[in-house]
């Protein structure tokens, strides 16, 4: 803590910890968020917003399946996918849920290794993440497509109460939108690292500013919130 | 990934490390954050296929959902390396969230019983 180094890093006070810091923190006349730059705390209140969008989605779901007098159609049967002559449940749904996982474990890596100024590993981490991304989609696509040609619609489906179409469409369809966003945003950010954008500090998208790895780090907390997102939807649509 | 002998503890080659940007962690860390989202979400898988029931089913869903998401914001978001200011601003909104729930819990009970009483009766 006390070494000083030529652009006055180390030699600043060290701020306070606990509430008190917190405190300090947001009453210092300057930016509260010390230790995230803007684009980090922007991308954290973008991401507190989304939360509370997929925050309602789940709780209108939970109160329309509650108040429905109809009986609510069993996930478990469902989502079974008919392989080797028996009905597995939700086999689909939790290869999507590994799927994604390991997404978010290699951007988390990517994120590491983009610190370390590694730009090849960086980018071939950022690229199995869009894949596996991609991959998430494609399997939602192909859920989507089985419960269609079932007949689930937003208005009804053959098993019982009709809400659990439209719940179904909204939630995994937004959910899935935010994936596919994030491929397209992992492609972007993947041919920056590559091009070596963020060495020489060429402006990011959307900004004038000079980019920087830090880039790949904001990406990986959107990235990390879908896979979040998708931990409740697991919990609350398909496995409760 | 080994590092160069003149560099036995990992230290960036580079001649000036940046001191104050960005999160270094050890790789480590995140295979073992990722082994345990692997296993916690073959548990949450098991609690169906062995169907469980009632209050065990809620139970376990809700915790293993909850340790996931915990391990997924505190590690691969580094936000346990934040300060506090940030923490509290983004992790106790939702609160308003939970409450929402509450409210709507009870109205759709409400709801519910309302619709029984008069779909019997033929309202």
């Amino acid at each position: 803590m006390g070494e000083t180094t030529l652009n006055g890093f180390g030699a600043k006070a060290a701020r306070k910890s606990g509430l008190r810091g917190v405190v300090e923190d947001w009453s210092s006349d300057q930016r509260a968020f010390k230790s995230a730059s803007w684009g980090k705390a922007m991308m954290w209140i973008f991401l507190l917003s989304d939360t509370f969008v997929f925050g309602c989605f789940l709780l209108a779901y939970m109160t329309a399946r509650m108040s429905t007098t109809e009986p609510w159609p069993d996930a478990n049967e469902v989502f079974a996918l008919h392989i080797g002559g028996a009905n597995i449940p939700l086999i689909l749904i939790a290869i999507m849920t590994f799927v994604l996982i390991s997404s978010s474990g290699t951007m988390a890596m990517a994120v590491n290794y983009a610190y370390r100024r590694n730009r090849n590993v960086t980018v071939a981490l950022l690229l199995v993440t869009a894949a596996l991304g991609a991959t998430f989609v494609g399997m939602q696509a192909f859920e989507w497509t089985k419960l269609i040609t079932e007949g689930v619609r937003p208005w009804g489906n053959p098993w019982g109460a009709a809400q659990f179409g439209s719940s179904f469409f909204m939630i995994t369809g937004f959910h899935g939108t935010h994936v596919t966003f994030g491929v397209i945003f992992l492609l972007i950010v993947a041919r920056k690292v590559w091009r070596g954008d963020y060495d020489r500090g060429t402006p990011g998208f959307f900004t004038s500013r000079r980019g920087d790895y830090e880039h790949v780090e904001i990406m990986g907390l959107y990235w990390h919130f879908v896979d979040l997102v998708w931990v409740f939807i697991f919990a609350f649509f398909y496995l409760w | 990934m080994s590092a160069p002998a003149t560099h036995p503890h990992g230290a960036s080659p580079a001649p000036v490390a940046p001191s104050e940007e960005g999160q270094h962690h050890p790789i480590r860390l995140y295979l073992i954050v990722w082994f345990w989202l692997f296993v916690l979400s073959a548990c949450s898988y098991l609690v169906d296929y062995l169907q469980f029931e009632g209050y065990l089913r809620w139970g376990l869903i809700l915790l293993f959902m909850i340790l996931k998401a915990g391990l997924i914001v505190a590690v691969f978001m580094h936000m346990v390396w934040e300060r506090l200011a940030l923490v509290y601003a983004i992790l106790l909104p939702p609160i308003a969230v939970l409450i929402f729930v509450a409210i709507m819990a009870v109205e759709a009970d409400y709801t519910a019983l309302t619709r029984m009483a008069s779909f019997v009766t033929g309202g």
